[in-house]
């Protein structure tokens, strides 16, 4: 953010370039155009790969029920997974930054904020072994209070599952994983709110909880809304704690606890892929083709959010 | 639960001076409070059985409620609110501890099991049951993690550059924001792209090292070009153009100055891009498949790599269940040591390879 803007033109530019410097530009040029081929490369040949199962015949796809009908339930699972972690680790992950900002004492702080750093750069695979040996079991008894007590929402219908590799269970564990990711980012924009308005909010008399309400959150707002985002992305996303903890159903219900929840896009993919031959490897691509687009929406979405911040952010 | 953290009072954010509501609890009152919460917490939870989840549950809201019902008696209601947000905040951290600590708890629980030297040494040829280890996996993990690291260090730096030192306009701005657009690509999508790009040319049925190579540079480029491109900013303009001054092209200026002055913030950035990539399971899943013997060549057939194999051996056990469990949460140990390792190298570069300030 701090940029000393490089001048780009070295002063005199009269100069001959030397072959050099015109090879050196080049391929730094190169490799930056590259990166933009790379991209479009992703999208071509995601395409070029689906497309077999977008022009093929409805009954032809697995499950017979067209395209359309294989990937549905599979977005509902996406979607309804990352939201429900969105919704359990936002919380969470902003109570933590404001602690490890402005309530741990100070020499605990820093060495929190590494662990947290720390934490987010655990593998995947990894949470997805925890979940299903510790999480699903513990949460067993509450899927079967859920499904005695809540049974009238149609998220908790039931019946609930006896072995707990449930999309309630699933939700968890994407919310454990994306809690380090939302709390770093925040952290970092509550650490650089103005000491100037938090001190001037102290120095009328404001509590502490005061001064965070009226000169951190207001500044920390729009950096908290990109962390979740890039959180939401990454739970989209996220492949194998998915495939490893659900196991789930195929249809396409909202339904928490039972065992017929839809799996996500992207577990499904690490699931059937290995196996897969024929028109089920394109059906599988298209499928993580509408991913693709589902994270770019959501990327791009936070990329916009972070960057209208940048410019009325008072850092500089 | 580390409760007491937050009972003492600040002095120093202690209004002082003539006004008006100078009372306050005591400073131990608040402790006395949530004791007193924990031991009302024990007695309720005695009543259906008694647990200690309960109790500290029990305990952590009574004992708030009765702060807050202190705290707004004796010091008003603004004092209260400050107490109470924060507990939930306190609270709401030590919840959020639990299952990380939990986690780390039980990777290191189950993995030393077979945390020995047979697992750093046996492949899982021809093993059915115990024994067999990992030392396939380890390579073949070192080998592709090794060969992504070779193509998007190269790629990302030269990227930074251009953005840093020669970009500018639309080119500059489209590049900045794909890149943006590139970091947050599902890892599995960018298996898929690997596998679409190698069976188009080398047909169906495909799985190469070099597959799984490129499919992480996918996910490695974006962020060794945004870390890069920070630290390259950082360099002060006053190098460059006392550099310029001398009469030094602007590629020598870049490679002689600007890089030697960045280098630890590069080593940095592309340690933690490695860190980044190295646990990745899904794209190496769907491109580089799993062997049981030893291939350490990438562009001759499947590998294996220890996150597929961690997955493998836990989700597809043999006949001798425990002793695969036992594999894979090693495994999985030792992916986190590794990731730490280099959490930890990055650390030391930036410290040791710091530039020395002098003015």
């Amino acid at each position: 953010m701090t940029a000393t803007k490089a001048p780009t033109e070295p002063p005199g530019q009269r100069t001959v370039r030397r072959p050099g410097d015109r090879l050196f530009a080049a391929s730094a040029k190169g490799s930056g155009i590259f990166i933009l081929l790379v991209l479009a490369g992703v999208a071509a040949f995601l395409i070029s790969r689906a497309l077999p199962a977008l022009v093929a015949p409805a009954e032809d796809i697995p499950g017979g029920a067209g395209l359309a009908g294989y990937i549905a339930p599979l977005v509902v699972g996406t979607l309804l997974a990352a939201v429900l972690a969105l919704l359990v680790a936002t919380p969470l992950a902003v109570a933590i930054a404001l602690y490890v900002a402005y309530y741990a004492p100070r020499r605990v702080a820093a060495a929190l904020g590494y662990v947290i750093d720390l934490l987010a750069a655990i593998p995947s695979v990894v949470y997805g072994f925890w979940g299903l040996t510790v999480l699903a079991p513990a949460l067993l008894p509450f899927h079967e209070w859920a499904a005695e007590y809540l049974g009238w929402i149609p998220l908790f219908a039931g019946p609930a599952s006896n072995t707990g590799r449930t999309m309630f269970t699933v939700g968890l564990v994407l919310a454990v994983m994306i809690l380090p990711i939302i709390s770093a980012i925040s952290r970092e924009v509550f650490i650089q709110a103005p000491a100037l308005h938090r001190e001037a909010a102290l120095a009328l008399g404001a509590t502490r909880w005061e001064m965070i309400k009226m000169a951190v959150i207001p500044y920390g707002k729009s950096g908290v809304i990109a962390g979740a985002m890039l959180g939401l992305g990454r739970a989209l996303g996220e492949t194998m704690a998915v495939a490893i903890v659900l196991s789930g159903g195929a249809a396409a219900t909202l339904n928490l606890i039972s065992n017929s929840s839809p799996s996500t896009i992207a577990s499904n993919i690490a699931l059937r892929f290995p196996e897969a031959t024929g028109l089920d490897v394109n059906t599988l691509i298209a499928s993580g083709l509408v991913l693709f687009l589902i994270t770019l929406a959501v990327n791009m979405l936070a990329r916009w959010i972070v960057n209208r911040r940048a410019d009325f952010s008072g850092a500089n | 639960m580390s409760l007491e953290t937050q009972s003492p009072v600040r002095a120093a954010e202690e209004p002082s001076g003539p006004i008006r509501h100078r009372r306050k609890l005591p400073r131990l009152a608040p402790l006395a409070l949530y004791a007193a919460g924990v031991a009302v917490g024990a007695l309720l939870s005695a009543l259906t059985g008694f647990s200690l989840a309960l109790t500290v549950f029990y305990g952590a809201v009574l004992g708030t409620l009765a702060v807050y019902a202190g705290s707004r008696a004796v010091e008003g209601r603004r004092k209260a609110t400050d107490r109470l947000v924060t507990a939930l905040v306190t609270t709401a951290f030590a919840v959020a501890m639990v299952p990380l600590v939990s986690l780390v708890y039980t990777v290191l629980d189950k993995g030393l099991a077979r945390f020995d030297g047979q697992f750093f040494t046996n492949s899982m040829f021809r093993v059915v049951g115990e024994g067999g280890g990992a030392y396939h996996a380890i390579l073949g993990t070192l080998i592709i993690t090794a060969l992504a690291a070779a193509i998007s260090v190269p790629i990302g730096l030269l990227t930074s550059i251009y953005l840093v030192e020669y970009g500018s306009g639309r080119l500059k701005k489209s590049i900045t924001f794909f890149v943006d657009v590139m970091t947050g690509i599902p890892s599995i999508v960018a298996g898929l792209f690997a596998f679409a790009l190698f069976t188009l040319i080398f047909g169906n049925g495909i799985r190469l090292g070099v597959m799984g190579a490129v499919a992480l540079s996918v996910l490695m480029i974006p962020v060794v070009v945004r870390s890069c491109e920070e630290v390259l900013k950082l360099v002060p303009n006053e190098l460059r153009e006392a550099s310029y001054a001398l009469g030094v092209p602007k590629w020598r200026t870049v490679v002689k100055v600007v890089l030697p002055t960045a280098i630890a913030g590069l080593g940095t950035g592309v340690t933690l891009a490695v860190a980044r990539v190295v646990g990745e399971t899904a794209p190496l899943l769907v491109t580089v498949g799993l062997i049981t013997g030893t291939n350490l060549n990438p562009f001759d057939g499947r590998m294996a790599t220890l996150p597929v194999f961690a997955y493998y051996q836990l989700t597809q056990p043999g006949v001798d269940a425990q002793a695969f469990l036992d594999r894979a949460w090693t495994a999985a140990l030792l992916l986190i040591i590794i990731v730490m390792a280099l959490n930890i190298v990055a650390r030391l570069i930036s410290r040791f390879f710091a530039p020395k300030t002098g003015h």
